[in-house]
């Protein structure tokens, strides 16, 4: 019952807080294509890969206890923090997960910005195409975010960093 | 006349129901509609299980699909003279808006949840891959079936031309919300399609709304709440999903165990690999599906025979509403007890959220989380819609979820009287 829902869970216990839903969306996506395996299913969207059953699955953990939301009000929008409560620590014990430990994959990915992790999360979801190709769709479906050719060198060696972790 | 140009002598409509007619005037658009890949979505049934909670539910992705090609063309028309559009991408348009839906299977999400297959994944094989629908878009030009693609993908360069296809405010919603309550019967999906279609403008990125169409919106949201809870999430339609997928699961942990079908899974061997070929995906649709749960009825495996004959016969599961935060230890002993009275949990104990529903309702999210609708005010400055709508801003700000617990009740009942196990079943079930 619930089995993934518990693997998002495992991923909030593995952090203290995780700050802005669009850095939530990525991070989960980033980790899928680190072989972690997470269900939720993705699509691209005006701001990157993006899941409306993770989005869902959240507002459930939610609803149920399991996690709570804060949400800020900042300048011209709303931003949420998230934070695994008591219920939902509870909740894990009753389950034995077969996910690798995070806790080092999100240090690293809680320390960068949203922007980069939408670069990042983007360079991945055109993965199948060859390295040029990437660049180049990268620059054309992303253009508003003007990334030059150093963010994504970077990003590759985030993502190889990323992949080398287990 | 070049191809992409080619006009038919004369139009060509098709009665529909919900926008009276679907009108065609193009010779691509009338040849891809008369494609083997095209015309298999009329075996494929736009809203899954639903028929059996609603007995008029049997359109098909067919259906949709026309709907949503003729609400873009309509759209466009309005379009042609603003500034931001432009009318070379028409047909690109017309082309994805009547192709998104082409790799849809048969009760396509419980096999994808199954079989962890992606129905877009499809779509894209059909597009650039040896096909009818191919060959057809390769005419327009060589690179025209990647442009399809990249649209359908949303990954097209042109975010106006996605979001028309794929947005919050979109015709792939406006159509499947207007034609699942017109086939449903239900008086709740409706709104003034006209009306916003009326006051849509084109920007650079993306599709917005001038603020005087705020309550024609306002409608299309409310519609698309009321649809989500009474239509999409009934839990009797729920009911036959949770049984469709433990079919599934079932006929695939047979195949591996090695058991002996009296009638073996010719069409299911590739889905069970996990690696159906495109040929393979497109020979099964629904016919095909029913057929062999009609035959599994006679299988050995009871499990298996049970389930098909509840799907086929429409004897489905009970369900009780159920809470996985304060009933944790209730499901735990109820999965014991279930063992204990001979009922395999892992098929007759399911749990059943609203995240496994393919549909959503409106929320408004984060700055730069999803592209939220935006209303053009009269300075020209854009605003979004629950920033503006007291109705839409509650409705959205409320959180509403929903967990059921699906049980074989039948089964429970006809149990001895004196089972203790079946008095401790019943008494957490229903106190």
């Amino acid at each position: 019952m619930l089995e993934n829902h518990a693997k998002l869970m495992q991923f909030f216990s593995s952090t203290d807080e995780i700050v802005g839903r669009k850095k939530l969306q990525k991070m989960i996506y980033i980790l899928k294509k680190c072989e972690i395996p997470f269900e939720e299913r993705y699509q691209f969207h005006f701001y990157g890969p993006y899941s409306e059953e993770l989005t869902l699955r959240i507002e459930e953990m939610c609803n149920l206890g399991f996690i709570s939301e804060t949400k800020e009000e900042k300048k011209n929008y709303y931003q949420y923090r998230y934070e695994l409560t008591d219920s939902g620590r509870d909740f894990l014990t009753h389950y034995e997960m077969d996910l690798p430990p995070l806790n080092v994959h999100i240090e690293e990915m809680n320390g960068r910005s949203s922007r980069f992790l939408e670069l990042v999360s983007t360079m991945l979801f055109f993965e199948h195409l060859p390295k040029e190709e990437i660049t180049e769709k990268v620059f054309t479906v992303k253009s508003a975010q003007n990334y030059t050719q150093e963010d994504i060198d970077e990003g590759w060696k985030f993502i190889e960093y990323l992949r080398s972790i287990h | 006349m070049v191809y992409r140009d080619e006009k038919l002598s004369e139009e060509k409509v098709f009665k529909d129901p919900v926008h009276r007619y679907v009108h065609v005037r193009e010779r691509v658009i009338w040849d891809l509609i008369g494609t083997a890949e095209f015309q298999r979505l009329r075996r494929i049934k736009q809203l899954g299980t639903s028929y059996l909670t609603f007995h008029g539910a049997e359109h098909s992705r067919f259906n949709h699909s026309l709907g949503v090609y003729e609400i873009v063309r309509r759209i466009i028309e309005n379009f042609k003279d603003r500034p931001n559009w432009n009318q070379e991408e028409r047909l690109l348009c017309l082309c994805a808006a009547l192709l998104h839906d082409l790799g849809h299977g048969p009760f396509s999400h419980s096999f994808e949840k199954v079989y962890k297959l992606d129905h877009e994944d499809f779509t894209q094989a059909i597009l650039l891959g040896d096909t009818e629908v191919n060959k057809v878009l390769s005419k327009v030009e060589k690179g025209f079936p990647k442009k399809v693609a990249d649209v359908i993908n949303k990954t097209y360069e042109n975010k106006l031309v996605v979001s028309l296809i794929s947005s919050q405010i979109d015709a792939d919603r406006m159509d499947y919300l207007q034609r699942d309550a017109y086939f449903t019967g239900v008086s709740y999906g409706h709104f003034d399609m006209e009306r916003i279609l009326r006051v849509m403008r084109p920007m650079e990125d993306q599709v917005v709304v001038k603020e005087s169409g705020m309550h024609a919106v306002e409608d299309y949201i409310m519609s698309r709440y009321q649809m989500y809870w009474q239509v999409y999430f009934h839990p009797v339609t729920r009911s036959a999903e949770v049984i469709l997928t433990k079919i599934l699961h079932r006929a695939k942990e047979l195949h591996e165990e090695g058991y002996s079908f009296k009638l073996k899974p010719v069409h299911f061997l590739s889905f069970f690999s996990g690696e159906p070929s495109l040929k393979e995906y497109l020979a099964l649709d629904e016919a095909v599906v029913l057929y062999y749960f009609q035959t599994w009825m006679e299988e050995e495996d009871t499990v298996l025979s049970d389930l098909c004959y509840r799907f086929v016969n429409r004897k489905l599961f009970k369900y009780i509403e159920f809470n996985p935060n304060s009933q944790m230890n209730e499901w735990m002993e109820l999965y014991k007890l279930f063992t204990k009275a001979g009922l395999n949990p892992d098929y007759y104990l399911v749990v059943d959220s609203s995240s496994d529903l393919p549909y959503d309702f409106y929320r408004p999210g984060e700055e730069g989380e999803r592209l939220p609708i935006h209303l053009l005010q009269p300075n020209d400055e854009l605003k979004e819609l629950s920033r503006l709508s007291d109705i839409v801003e509650s409705i959205s700000g409320k959180k509403r979820t929903d967990h059921k617990l699906y049980i074989p009740l039948d089964r429970l009942e006809e149990m001895s009287n004196r089972s203790k196990t079946k008095k401790r079943i019943m008494e957490i079930l229903f106190g």
